[in-house]
């Protein structure tokens, strides 16, 4: 245990902590033990407990993941520790030691003193978790200052000396910038910088990664197992990806409706893991093995784009707007039956790429068209029908105030059938979804959100689309809706003889739904190829790049993680 | 619906505008305004059996009676009979009593007709603006033209330049506050218009007017009725104010605040002419208000202060 303690007043807090570590010995003292924690959710949620019967322990120096899918209570068990549950939800019993101090039963002063100093959190968005209105260096330095380090020369020294530790190569510069000035890899190493600014035992990571880019999670990921070797600082890492679980964790503990389904070390529980969740999680990551080698379709393109250049214009009437180029003269054609995938890191302009062959944004030049039919540069194709979309968040592609009946043959209606048709093909689209058809008449509250996707594939379904084009439509699903969803696509594809145009920052995903991939950079088409030469001899440095970045490794190191 | 599609109906659906009710009807500030308010309602619909006489009605020899005072009353028409005056007579001899309640009347109606007026004509303002861009810069530099005019400063002039009529005052109190509704209702469509589900609209080749009135106007609902109910208590109080002054209803029409006004200079010897008509004014937007406040923290949480979610 090396943590340092920082110099400066609050000599009591110390004091007392010394002399509680001197009594147990001093190998056995875990950083964290949660002991038979349980938080209740109110009355009127879908289960009694956030958490139940939870037990836990870190030692210095150690990474241990929560892994679980959406509403496993792995966010509650952290925020329980730093003291921050809601009010709505109570610890009902147990309890959490952080270095031998139970922080339940503590109260808000105290804690406040412990968290920084002993204990610190880093968020999934750092956008939010930083002050927007004040510069970086200052926000690491008032936590120092706050924490009682005096003197504003020194306060500033151990600010440059954390910022270079998370590997700025200017840290003078980062200090004076604003976090909007900075990328999201780099907001994130600033609120790593912040936690351990005051050298704390323990540091937890509430998916950090989450929202970042492959190769920015590889960067984290890599800074924290360093800082640990450094510090010996004790991770408790959250997070719903295994790729990343396996990447960084020395134990694993598995959560599911907010109990502990199996723990153990990372490399048993994801190698040969004992109970069926565990293992179902683990089967439902795709592999990086591609789906099929076969030839093209030897069919008629149904989406042909030719040098379409776009460009965003941001700025003002007065001149001297800043022109982003989203599109840089892309060429794409998807025959009848065949999957493209486009994958790029955010701000590749894959999305708008979609958007402009969607027909939801205009474009500058070059030429979309679909079925043979040009499309309007500015208004889009003109039969709206052969193109329809599958968006990103499900919860907000669905009208909360249509039944999905009524969602259902909005199309079909708009095209010209009768209502009486198209209500009897939105029951045949419930049951190609695998949706019963007493579901028509819901309203989308009442729905999940892999049965949402569901829903928003019939309706795209029921205008009868030659093309469909599904923007990151499985990125916010958990990995085993995920795989039911990607299935569903691909059987649907088949009976349908649909072009998929398929958005995805994923190359998992991509690798188990694509037959070709092109892989986009800053606008530009870097690589396009089938899927199993772009994933498995990559041409594009890029690529080679995204490829060795995807938690979890390459083809074979996949391969031997799940079946070695 | 056809009742075709309904055959297979499970035990229980519901839209979600159910739940919303429900949780309205649940709030405590909602069940007592709304309370209040349909008291007020009630005097204003049954005011002739409420113990009242024609509010014009006049007994120049019977003026200034103290509350509760017994007397003969002879009108100028010289019908004469026996009553009792709950809050005395005015200065002219008039039940002040009767024109409190006949009051309320005025002060409902205006309200309603303030409200209505300003939520849709503001409304199609702030939808228009907000779905197409061409129209948005011209449409919203009015409305912030009309809000750099003070409102009663405005509404005076309009009730000046014409003459005074409901319809003259509705649209006088109105038009000051169409800015805040266009306002409101705008920003609801702007977050609202690029979101999934109306893509996917524009994407089934759904027509614009259907967009904007099955995808985009719900979604500006609630902001629009948690706006409404406030203009509703600002509307019955500038009413007050214009009367007041002297530039709204003519004095012989009983609102409450002619009444304030007639009983003004009798201040000293009779103040409950103004306290009274004073009170139920403020009764009235105390009641809306909390109505307004209730629909706030049911419909859109996150603004309310007390409305922590977790």
């Amino acid at each position: 245990m090396s943590a340092r303690r920082p110099a400066g007043k609050a000599p009591r807090t110390v004091g007392s902590d010394r002399a509680q570590r001197r009594e147990g010995p001093p190998e056995a003292a875990p950083v964290l033990s949660i002991e038979n924690l349980s938080v209740r959710l109110p009355q009127g949620g879908d289960r009694p407990h956030a958490v139940r019967g939870m037990e836990l322990r870190l030692d210095p120096g150690e990474i241990v993941c929560l892994l679980g899918e959406s509403g496993s209570g792995k966010s509650v068990i952290a925020h329980a520790v730093m003291g921050l549950l809601p009010a709505a939800l109570t610890i009902e019993s147990g309890a959490v030691r952080v270095l031998g101090e139970d922080v339940a039963a503590m109260d808000a002063r105290r804690l406040s003193r412990l968290r920084g100093r002993r204990m610190s959190m880093i968020f999934q968005e750092p956008m939010t978790a930083l002050n927007p209105v004040q510069r970086c260096g200052r926000q690491i330095e008032e936590m120092l200052l706050v924490h009682g380090v005096r003197g504003r020369a020194e306060r500033r020294r151990r600010v440059l000396e954390m910022l270079a530790q998370v590997h700025f190569d200017d840290p003078l510069r980062v200090y004076r910038s604003y976090p909007h000035r900075l990328s999201g890899g780099q907001r994130q190493r600033v609120m790593i910088a912040l936690a351990l600014a005051l050298r704390p035992a323990l540091l937890i990571c509430d998916e950090p990664t989450t929202a970042l880019d492959v190769t920015t999670q590889a960067e984290i990921l890599r800074l924290l197992l360093e800082l640990r070797a450094r510090t010996g600082t004790a991770i408790l890492f959250i997070t719903h990806d295994i790729g990343v679980a396996r990447q960084i964790a020395d134990r694993v503990a598995v959560m599911r409706l907010g109990a502990m389904v199996e723990t153990g070390p990372a490399r048993d529980v994801l190698q040969s893991p004992q109970s069926d969740y565990t293992r179902m999680l683990i089967d439902a990551v795709p592999s990086l093995e591609p789906r099929r080698g076969g030839g093209r379709p030897a069919t008629a393109p149904v989406l042909a784009v030719g040098g379409l250049c776009n460009a965003f214009r941001q700025g003002s009437w007065l001149g001297r707007g800043k022109t982003t180029v989203v599109a840089d003269r892309i060429d794409l054609e998807i025959r009848a039956g065949e999957t493209l995938g486009v994958v790029g890191e955010s701000g590749s302009g894959k999305s708008s790429l979609a958007r402009c062959v969607a027909g939801l944004a205009p474009f500058d030049s070059g030429s979309i068209e679909i079925a043979g039919a040009p499309a309007h540069r500015r208004r889009g194709p003109g039969a709206g029908r052969d193109v329809q979309m599958v968006f990103q968040d499900p919860y907000r592609s669905l009208n909360p105030r249509l039944s999905v009946l009524e969602s259902l043959i909005e199309g079909p209606l708009n095209f010209g059938a009768s209502r009486r048709d198209a209500v009897a093909r939105a029951r045949e689209l419930m049951d190609r979804v695998r949706l019963p058809q007493s579901g028509l008449q819901r309203y989308p509250h009442e729905f999940s959100g892999g049965q949402r996707q569901r829903i928003c594939i019939a309706r795209a379904l029921a205008c009868e689309p030659r093309l469909l084009i599904a923007d990151e439509a499985v990125s916010a699903l958990d990995v085993s809706v995920q795989k039911q969803i990607l299935d569903l696509l691909e059987d649907i594809q088949a009976q349908f003889g649909l072009a998929m145009l398929f958005i995805t920052h994923d190359l998992r995903v991509a690798a188990r739904l694509c037959d070709r991939i092109a892989v986009m950079q800053a606008g530009r088409i870097v690589e396009e190829g089938s899927a199993r030469q772009v994933l498995t001899a990559p041409r594009a440095d890029y690529t080679r790049q995204l490829v060795a970045a995807i938690p979890g490794g390459s083809p074979d190191q996949a391969a031997e993680y799940r079946y070695g | 619906m056809s009742s075709t599609t309904l055959s297979d109906r499970p035990e229980r659906i519901e839209p979600p505008w159910r739940d919303t009710l429900r949780r309205l009807g649940r709030h405590g500030g909602v069940r007592v305004g709304g309370c209040l308010m349909l008291l007020f309602v009630l005097a204003a619909v049954f005011a002739p059996h409420l113990y009242t006489i024609d509010p014009s009605a006049m007994d120049p020899t019977q003026p200034n009676l103290p509350m509760g005072a017994h007397a003969t009353f002879v009108d100028l028409g010289g019908a004469s009979f026996e009553r009792w005056f709950p809050f005395g007579t005015d200065g002219m001899g008039r039940d002040v009593y009767s024109r409190v309640v006949y009051g309320t009347r005025i002060s409902l109606i205006v309200g309603v007709s303030v409200c209505l007026a300003s939520v849709l004509a503001g409304g199609l303002v702030g939808l228009l603006a907000g779905y197409f861009e061409a129209l948005d810069g011209p449409l919203m530099r009015v409305m912030d033209g009309l809000m750099a005019i003070p409102a009663i400063l405005l509404a005076i002039a309009l009730v000046a330049l014409w003459q005074v009529s409901l319809a003259t005052l509705v649209v006088a109190i109105a038009l000051p506050d169409l800015p805040k509704v266009a306002r409101v209702v705008r920003a609801s469509v702007l977050s609202v218009k690029t979101v999934a589900f109306v893509e996917a609209a524009r994407m089934m080749s759904t027509p614009r007017w259907k967009i904007l009135l099955r995808h985009i106007l719900p979604a500006a609902l609630p902001p629009l009725a948690i706006q409404g109910t406030f203009i509703f208590g600002a509307a019955i109080l500038v009413e007050a104010v214009l009367s007041f002054l002297g530039v709204g209803f003519s004095s012989d029409i009983a609102t409450w605040g002619n009444i304030m006004a007639d009983g003004r200079n009798n201040f000293n010897i009779a103040p409950h002419l103004v306290l009274l008509p004073g009170a139920f004014l403020a009764l009235t937007i105390v009641a809306v208000n909390m109505l307004g406040d209730g629909l706030r923290d049911v419909l859109d949480p996150k603004s309310s202060a007390g409305g922590r979610q977790p």
